[in-house]
């Protein structure tokens, strides 16, 4: 399983690209994993879809589908894949530190 | 005299009222069922009408036939489930109370959900082929069409029978080569999983057979919208697809009674526990079928398995003992393939679809992930043995739990 340096820490990535170990996960770590998936910036909307995914992880123990996440979240599923091109409960599960949802398209 | 309530007299809740009323003793318990329709739809056999296989009198019979006298049948709309109360209000003005509950309601598609579809294009140029009325309207639309562009999408999972699209991509296949046009009709299927299937090597196997085929195949596409003036189907990326017919397999989500008890996910959906199939929130309410937001298939096959386990569990939740965590995800699924052959696939939550053969006492073996005549006969005695014994809850040489044996890694 490879370990990449990120912000000054080793992380360890499962072989799909997702964090083993969700804690060891802040900002810094955000912003380096999602240059590496072609998302360059994160501002405020990204981060707040990152951490209501992050919150909803640590409640349920797997993250939210796209319905999940616009419903509860309160953004559209148009900035959803603005934010997050090419299937963003996927790839913000990655930039998020946490596992591949189940069942995610 | 306690009572039993079953809601939805589908697939699911006509095969717990037979084997429950077998079982439960008549003067302690009182049974139950609702449904708002008289008719019961064999739905496997809407995939055959568009191709003129079946039509609408081969797949309906009255629900009345299929359960048991000494159940009590309710034909109303359900307007509100409250679990606290126990109590269920119909929209006939009844107010049933109840001891146990469950929840069998399916799941239904709705074109409304994806902006442009619903409009006046509805039933015109795009389609289901998830309700009767859909595929009827399809059937008669192939007829007179001249050919040209056939896109085929599932919007988003979970759908009910989730190869159905696949099937029907493979008998649209067929059938324009029968009808001397395959040379005049482009199939396209469009599809938001990573290939051809959720599962790898089912996905692998059955990719092969689109390209064969000659079906072209667009994955990792998220249907957001379509625009009906310029049959345009536009992806949330901004991706477009360009069609002359849209079949579409429309959003699927949970009864509209769900959401309106509170008791569904996002997409109305009751939430199960994955084994035992009691409602994760309720004491004395288990849900089955395609109501549940259990990862198992939504198919009859799976309806099936769940009831032999609920039998069981409802007898133990009765008597106080704890519940066996007997369901494993089985799905048991008939592949149409076209040319009169088909594949079968037999998997569940941990193992995923695999080649080899299924052994099956008195028919079998099929054989598992390979086209075989066989198969097919498989697929098409399927309406008999659903109206004739799965229905009814009888016995069927077939385990619920999945069986590794015959199948080859
Ligand atoms: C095109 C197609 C092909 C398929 N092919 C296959 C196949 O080859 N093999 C297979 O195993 N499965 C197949 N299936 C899936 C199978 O038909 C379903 O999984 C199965 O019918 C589910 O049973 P159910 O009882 O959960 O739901 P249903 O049979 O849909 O029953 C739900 C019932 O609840 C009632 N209801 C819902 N809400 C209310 C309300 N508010 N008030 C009153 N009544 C209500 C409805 O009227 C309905 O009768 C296919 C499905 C389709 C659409």
């Amino acid at each position: 399983m490879p370990v990449l340096e990120l912000a000054g820490k080793n992380i360890t990535f499962n072989d799909e690209g997702f964090m083993e170990d969700h804690k060891q996960w802040d900002e810094a770590v955000a912003r380096e994993i999602a240059a590496k998936v072609g998302i360059p910036e994160l501002n405020e909307r990204h981060f707040t879809v990152l951490n209501y995914m992050r919150k909803a992880y640590e409640e349920n123990g797997t993250g939210p589908s796209i319905r999940a996440l616009t419903k509860q979240s309160g953004i559209p599923t148009k900035e959803l894949y603005e934010l997050f091109p090419k299937g963003p409960a996927k790839k913000a599960a990655r930039i998020a530190g946490i596992p591949k949802p189940q069942g995610c398209i | 005299m306690k009572r039993l309530l079953i809601l939805g007299a589908g697939t699911a809740g006509t095969m717990m009222a037979n084997k429950l009323h077998a079982v439960l003793e008549p003067k302690d318990w009182e049974i139950t069922i609702v449904d708002e329709d008289e008719t019961h739809y064999y739905q496997p056999g809407f995939l055959f009408i568009p191709f003129g296989i079946y039509q609408k009198r081969d797949v309906i019979k009255p629900k009345r036939n299929f359960l048991p006298s000494g159940v009590n049948v309710e034909f109303a709309g359900i307007d509100l489930i409250e679990p606290d109360a126990q109590k269920v209000s119909l929209n006939n003005g009844k107010k049933l109370s109840y001891d146990y509950l469950i929840v069998a309601t399916g799941c239904g598609i709705h074109p409304e959900e994806t902006e442009g579809m619903s409009g006046d294009a509805w039933h015109e140029t795009i389609f289901d082929f998830y309700t009767v009325e859909g595929a009827t309207a399809l059937a008669r639309f192939f007829k007179t069409w001249e050919g040209g562009n056939l896109v085929i999408n599932p919007v988003e999972m979970p759908i009910k029978c989730p190869v159905a699209p696949l099937e029907f991509a493979f008998l649209a296949d067929w059938w324009f080569t029968e009808q001397g046009k395959r040379d005049k009709v482009e199939i396209h299927y469009v599809t938001p999983l990573p290939g051809a299937f959720t599962k790898p090597i089912a996905s692998d196997k059955l990719g092969d057979f689109l390209d064969r085929k000659n079906i072209h195949l667009t994955s990792e596409f998220a249907t957001g919208s379509v625009d009906p003036d310029k049959k345009k189907l536009i992806s949330w990326d901004g991706d477009e697809i360009d069609y002359d017919v849209l079949v579409t397999v429309p959003t699927n989500a949970g009864s509209a009674v769900i959401e309106r008890s509170g008791m569904g996910d996002e997409l109305n959906f009751v939430p199960t526990e994955k084994h035992t199939l009691k409602a994760k929130n309720y004491e004395n309410v288990f849900v089955l079928g395609d109501a549940t937001n259990l990862p198992s298939s939504k198919a009859g096959s799976v309806a099936h398995f769940q009831a032999d386990i609920l039998t069981e569990n409802f007898l133990r939740a009765i008597d106080g003992l704890p519940l066996h965590e007997g369901f494993d995800g089985h799905a048991n699924c008939f592949i149409e393939s076209g040319f009169g052959k088909g594949l079968l696939i037999d998997f569940n939550y941990d193992v995923e679809p695999l080649p080899g053969k299924f052994p099956l006492p008195g028919a079998g073996p099929f054989s598992l992930l390979e086209e075989s005549k066989i198969n097919h006969y498989g697929k098409m005695m399927f309406r008999w043995v659903y109206w004739h014994l799965l229905l009814r809850g009888a016995e069927l040489p077939i385990e619920p739990q999945m069986n590794l044996y015959g199948k080859v890694r």
